[in-house]
């Protein structure tokens, strides 16, 4: 069960920013503007790129314009200013089509075609679609093949529209909520073919309200709300971002930031004045001090109190990093 | 990595072929779904055959309405029932259901012409539609003394095929217009007045004038008539079981403009789903 236990095992690329930067732009929306009839404004002025091999997760509260997004990059839907462009072309230009997969929110396929009639009738339609074989295994369906989509369960049925996603062969695959419904091993098993993908050199765009799952797969997390991007880059850089959002006095942006607890008789000041320290509160002998160098303020702690105890020292969690980002901005 | 099962052959590569192949795959799977859902299959087929059954052989078998026998007369319009029946529940219905699914979506953005969703429903119309005229006709040859060639058999079929395009187009502009939770009730009731004001369930000879007067903006009285405009042609009857008062053409001319209007408003709905979208 090790690769249940172990999220980021097979992760094998450094997921660092110049490491996404150096690869080409396959898709892209420029200054969109998305404007529906009803006046609503989905999206402002937003611009994000897609580049080969990566896995971007695209993060925001309900109604901030990731699905939006997506559906524009599929050429669903045509922006009211600004434009789209995957491999250089419109989205709704089918050899562009012929390069791209899909996973999106449907509430039913057709119930009385089996699965392996809806793989086959999906890879019809792709000039160089995947080996069936390999889509039946990646997808995770042995076994089910013959079984009528209507007799799936939950589960079942988002691995038979991860297979559809896949039954082209696509240079770049759209995944919106992937993991709903799966049991754990079930979503473990979907991240190591996501991974998989990207190592092939596919590009995988994700939404998800899974925070840990953005953090666990993607190279680069864009958090969207109020149709505009509110941050992007590395998981690590975005939780920095998000626990230093709220204090504006400080500049630092490194993906350094550690919050370190311990029980410690230091007097607060101290705790203020240690190097990097961007926060620091002390309840009853319980210290919490959030530090941008916090190897350094350690040492300093350790040093200072040797009756230090309890000690803890986490990376900022995306959850808190995300609420912090999207509540300033809403 | 298992290669054991056996890949299906890739799609042939040049534009057309590959087309034709996408239409066949897409019609296949339509059909098969339709046929597997028995909701659907069984009512479409079930109800002309069993209106055929009571009221064309149980009822009125010998009797003759202006020296045509009923029981072919019911032939032809219970042939034209079903057919509509089949396009209107098989299209406007699946695709209002297919639409408020988000699964059109889906196919949307894979690279299948769209007209190879809506050919294939097309066509699946118009297989149940000669699945209904054959049962009916073997019916009526086997209890209803109906006397039936094979060359007006074949002219049945071939305007069932024709007779499904303008059907068609109507559960198309339905499935657009209508949201999927009214789809069936919607469809039902323009379907069963359409039927009867047409003259399907009861010759129209025999309705009051009011009705036979308004007969003519009815689509299934034209295709009723040309239906059976196929029976008992003579050189001194052309127009066979048909009233020799509207000619063929109107009769088509008037299918045509039906066909028109549908695909205007199928046309302008579309529109507006895409502006919303």
């Amino acid at each position: 069960m090790t690769a249940v236990m172990e999220p980021t095992a097979g992760r094998t690329e450094p997921r660092t920013a110049a490491a996404t930067e150096a690869r080409e732009v396959i898709a892209s929306l420029t200054n969109i503007t998305k404007r529906y009839s009803n006046g609503v404004v989905a999206l402002d002025n937003l611009s994000l790129d897609l580049r080969r091999g990566e896995i971007v997760a695209v993060l925001g509260p309900n109604g901030a314009g990731k699905s939006t997004a997506v559906k524009l990059l599929l050429g669903l839907s045509s922006p009211t200013a600004g434009t789209v462009r995957i491999f250089g072309a419109d989205p709704r230009d089918p050899a562009a089509r012929a390069r791209t997969g899909a996973m999106l929110q449907v509430g039913r396929a057709p119930e009385m075609l089996r699965v392996r009639e809806h793989i086959a009738m999906f890879r019809s339609y792709y000039p160089n679609p995947m080996p069936y074989a390999d889509i039946v295994q990646a997808a995770g369906l042995e076994g089910i093949e013959t079984r009528m989509f209507g007799q799936l369960s939950g589960g079942q049925k988002q691995r038979t529209f991860f297979a559809l996603a896949l039954a082209g062969n696509p240079d770049i695959i759209f995944l919106d909520e992937p993991t709903v419904g799966l049991d754990i091993e079930a979503r473990r098993g979907l991240w190591a073919q996501i991974r998989g993908l990207a190592a092939s050199g596919k590009t995988v765009l994700l939404t998800t309200h899974y925070l840990e799952e953005a953090d666990a797969l993607a190279h680069r997390i864009i958090v969207i709300n109020g149709g505009r991007v509110v941050c992007q880059g590395t998981p690590a850089e975005v939780k920095s971002m998000g626990a230093t959002s709220h204090n504006s006095t400080t500049t630092a942006s490194t993906a350094t930031v550690r919050t370190i607890r311990c029980q410690t008789s230091i007097a607060v000041e101290t705790l203020r004045g240690l190097p990097g320290v961007i926060e620091a509160n002390l309840v009853a002998g319980h210290a919490t001090v959030v530090s941008d160098r916090p190897e350094a303020a350690l040492r300093e702690m350790l040093a200072l109190d040797t009756t230090l105890t309890s000690l803890e020292v986490a990376a900022p969690a995306l959850e808190d990093a995300f609420l912090a980002l999207t509540a300033n901005h809403s | 990595m298992s290669t054991a099962a056996l890949n299906l052959p890739a799609a042939p590569a040049t534009g057309l072929a590959r087309s034709l192949s996408i239409f066949a795959t897409e019609t296949r799977y339509e059909f098969i779904r339709a046929l597997r859902t028995r909701t659907f299959s069984l009512s479409v087929i079930g109800f002309p055959v069993m209106f055929y059954c009571l009221f064309g052989l149980m009822m009125n078998r010998d009797a003759t309405v202006n020296g045509h026998q009923v029981a072919k007369i019911m032939l032809g319009s219970y042939a034209v029932f079903g057919v509509v029946g089949a396009a209107l529940f098989g299209i406007g219905v699946g695709v209002a259901a297919d639409l408020s699914a988000g699964w059109l979506e889906l196919k949307r953005a894979s690279p299948m012409p769209p007209l190879a969703y809506l050919l294939a429903k097309c066509c699946t119309a118009i297989a149940f539609g000669v699945i209904i005229v054959s049962i009916l006709s073997l019916l009526g040859i086997t209890g209803g003394h109906v006397q039936l060639s094979l060359a007006d058999y074949l002219r049945m079929l071939g305007l069932t095929i024709a007779g499904c395009v303008p059907f068609a187009c109507m559960g198309l502009a339905l499935g657009l217009v209508v949201p999927f939770n009214s789809a069936p009730g919607v469809t039902n009731l323009l379907y069963l007045p359409m039927s009867f004001l047409g003259g399907l369930w009861v010759p129209l000879s025999i309705l009051p004038k009011a009705i036979q007067k308004i007969a003519p903006a009815m689509p299934t009285f034209h295709l009723g008539q040309l239906m059976l405009g196929i029976f008992d042609r003579t050189a001194a009857n052309p127009r066979g079981y048909a009233d020799p008062a509207h000619s063929v053409l109107s009769h088509w001319l008037g299918l045509a403009s039906f066909t028109c209007i549908m695909l205007g408003i199928a046309a302008i709905a579309f529109n507006r789903r895409e502006q919303n979208a």
